[in-house]
């Protein structure tokens, strides 16, 4: 396909003396959603977070559109254009669904608020019913719809989401990824995507890796990863629905 | 125990019963408690021996106090807080439009600030009037300006400060020994002293970058201590424990307050009074007051106020919104401590003196007490919970009747702090999030609408 976005080589990092990620290579090209999929504790979420520079890789080198990112402090990584659906959400409980987007949307300084709210509202409509509620007290599934949509309003070049399925009804699971399709489709977002729902992921995903123990130990299109016998037998067998 | 209620509902007698039961199981304990620190009170005479005296009459009263009181929460009370939950409960949550008077109050308060003096001034006299616009006016409005400094670090950026009595104390000092030293006026020194304890704001500040919650209040607490120590310690510039006296007063456009024959009295005829400075200092710090309003409000609507709140709601989430949280904080520390320095050096101007006693820990916990009683990052809170705590303080000290019920030995300001304990106590109970719980958005498409403080439980899921 087209040129690459994002290129991870060699990603070591450490908390403390614990190796989380033990020499990671991954690539996202532009227009591409790629997804990360593997067990709890294989360092996704590490990946992810080294990604926007907490923690920062102790070795190798993260290039995004060019730029060497990996000693970057997170603010500047984030004005970059990387935006992230953190894992957990991390909503602004005290603030209203408004504030949340529009704390989105500082990077820009508001320039584009009204017309990025309008066109988040059009995409997660119960957003916009809920425009003027607290944060803090959205359902999990609004909640997540909120920290995407926030993410958005950054006009992102790279949207990185950690496990937007977390906790949610396969129903809202099913109308978040079809958001993420279809922003993806119609306006070439590259979405970089932690998931432990395998299925869902590798169903969405033009290309995926997979990652045990703090290393990819496999990579390819989603269509050749939901077939290949290993990764069913360890992530799909039993668990999609 | 004494404090569980059981759920089902009573009938009237078993309700008295239970009262009468759990007022006698209340009033053992309080004598239990209070048996060797009221009943008895130890002195010494000339010889250092220490004599021991008998108060049955006032453990009397405390035991009664605590079994009466006992008694009326279980019996009226409870009932009442359970019937007002379930009105709540039941009540369909709807819109209600706002009064013309609830909708201008604001406006209200502050024409009634600006005519209270001279109203008082033709009720009272002069002279009559020193004690309310003094004490009622200018310190009640001194700790409002305070509270709401300390409203942009921990009500709005949400950075738990127990030191904040240090920039009081700097802006205190600075207009005290700048002024002295080198006779530098107090509208020279106001802005200076505002810039000085800004600039110690982020002092604290950088060390305290990494932490968050307790380690932070522990670290703030510790800048407060530091600094009143070098006040004291310092004894060359500051004179220590003695303070530094005779500081110049504020003057009116170059106007003095004296009995000079360019004085303030002497210029517009008037009879000599100290009443004048009183109430031009009344309107300097409500002035202060107003600026760090406008200030406050001004900021909550632009990039880095909004960023403060986004710091207190989640820093993580902050920083991956492009947020740097680092001068986030520094604005945080430097603003909120520039007007702390601004009411120190007001404070300096106004009592003529200052010295290390002025700016001890209680200052801080007050402060931060009126903060939180008002609920975090709501200036018209804050400003009641201030009136509260301080008005009550001085009212405190206007019941000198209550000398006939407890003897001539009795000063009711010392049990000011057990009251403001007690107070935020109820105030807790009642208004967990404070007297004005909501706090208004910052952002909209079309209408005003606040946000409910009945919308407290903040799950994430």
């Amino acid at each position: 396909m087209s040129e690459t976005l994002l290129k991870v080589e060699g990603v070591e990092t450490y908390y403390g003396n614990i190796r989380a990620l033990g020499g990671v290579d991954v690539e996202v090209k532009k227009g591409e959603i790629v997804s990360l999929i593997g067990a709890n504790g294989a360092g996704k979420s590490t990946l992810m977070m080294t990604i926007c520079g907490a923690p920062q890789a102790r070795s190798g080198s993260i290039i995004f559109d060019g730029t060497d990112i990996t000693r970057m402090p997170t603010h500047l990584i984030a004005r970059m254009r990387i935006a992230q659906s953190p894992e957990g959400r991390r909503i602004f409980g005290r603030m209203t669904v408004l504030e949340n987007l529009q704390m989105g949307a500082g990077l820009d300084n508001l320039k584009y608020f009204k017309e990025d709210v309008e066109r988040i509202f059009e995409m997660f409509p119960r957003l916009k019913e809920r425009q003027s509620q607290r944060g803090g007290t959205l359902s999990g599934g609004e909640q997540q719809m909120l920290s995407i949509g926030r993410a958005l309003m950054a006009r992102p070049k790279l949207l990185l989401l950690d496990e937007p399925s977390l906790g949610l009804a396969p129903l809202i699971v099913k109308g978040i990824f079809e958001a993420i399709k279809k922003l993806n489709q119609e306006e070439g977002l590259t979405v970089f995507l932690v998931e432990q729902n395998a299925f869902a992921a590798l169903k969405l995903s033009d290309r995926a890796y997979v990652m045990v123990n703090g290393k990819v130990t496999m990579t390819g299109s989603g269509r050749e990863l939901l077939a290949n016998p290993e990764v069913r037998a360890a992530y799909l067998e039993g668990g999609h629905h | 125990m004494a404090n569980t209620v059981l759920d089902t509902p009573a009938t009237e007698g078993s309700l008295v019963g239970k009262a009468i039961k759990e007022a006698l199981f209340t009033g053992v304990m309080t004598l239990g408690l209070f048996l060797l620190y009221i009943g008895f009170r130890t002195d010494q005479d000339i010889s250092n021996t220490p004599i021991v005296y008998g108060r049955p009459g006032l453990l009397a009263i405390f035991v009664a106090i605590a079994a009466v009181g006992r008694f009326l929460m279980v019996v009226f009370v409870q009932p009442l807080l359970k019937a007002r939950k379930e009105a709540k409960a039941a009540a369909v949550v709807q819109d209600r439009e706002a009064t013309f008077f609830k909708k201008h109050i604001l406006k209200f308060a502050l024409v009634a600030l600006i005519f209270y003096p001279p109203v008082i001034v033709s009720l009272y006299g002069f002279q009559g009037s020193l004690k309310f616009v003094d004490n009622f006016g200018i310190q009640i409005l001194i700790y409002v300006m305070l509270a709401w400094g300390l409203n942009i670090v921990v009500g709005l950026a949400g950075l738990l400060d127990l030191g904040y009595v240090a920039f009081y104390a700097v802006g205190a000092y600075s207009y005290a020994l700048l002024s002295s030293y080198y006779g530098l006026s107090f509208w020279v020194l106001l802005p200076i002293s505002g810039i000085l304890a800004a600039f110690w704001g982020m002092i604290l500040g950088f060390p305290v970058l990494r932490l968050r919650g307790d380690y932070l209040a522990i670290v703030t607490l510790a800048f407060g201590e530091i600094i009143r120590l070098v006040l004291i310690n310092w004894t060359d510039v500051t004179k220590g424990t003695f303070g530094v006296s005779s500081i110049p007063k504020a003057t009116l456009f170059g106007i003095p307050f004296d009995a000079s024959p360019n004085g303030f009295a002497k210029m517009f005829g008037l009879p000599m009074s100290s009443a004048y400075y009183k109430i031009f200092l009344f309107y300097l710090i409500l002035v202060l007051c107003l600026i760090t309003a406008y200030v406050t409000i001004r900021l909550r609507r632009m990039p880095v106020g909004r960023a403060w709140e986004a710091l207190r709601e989640d820093e993580i989430a902050c920083r991956s919104l492009g947020i740097n949280t680092v001068t986030t904080k520094l604005t945080a520390f430097s603003i909120g401590a520039m007007f702390g320095g601004f009411a120190g050096s007001f404070f300096a101007a106004r009592q003529g003196f200052v010295s290390p006693e002025s700016f001890v820990f209680m200052e801080s916990a007050v402060i931060l007490a009126i903060v939180v009683l008002g609920g975090m990052g709501s200036l018209t809170g804050i400003a009641v919970a201030a009136i509260v705590m301080t008005g009550g303080t001085e009212l405190l000290r206007e019941m000198e009747f209550l000398k006939h019920f407890f003897g001539p030995d009795f000063t009711p300001e010392l049990y000011r702090m057990l009251l403001f304990g007690l107070a935020m106590v109820v105030v807790m109970i009642l208004k967990p999030r404070g007297f004005v719980g909501s706090r208004e958005p910052s952002a909209f498409l079309r209408e005003k609408k606040a946000v409910s403080g009945s919308f407290t439980k903040e799950g994430h899921g």
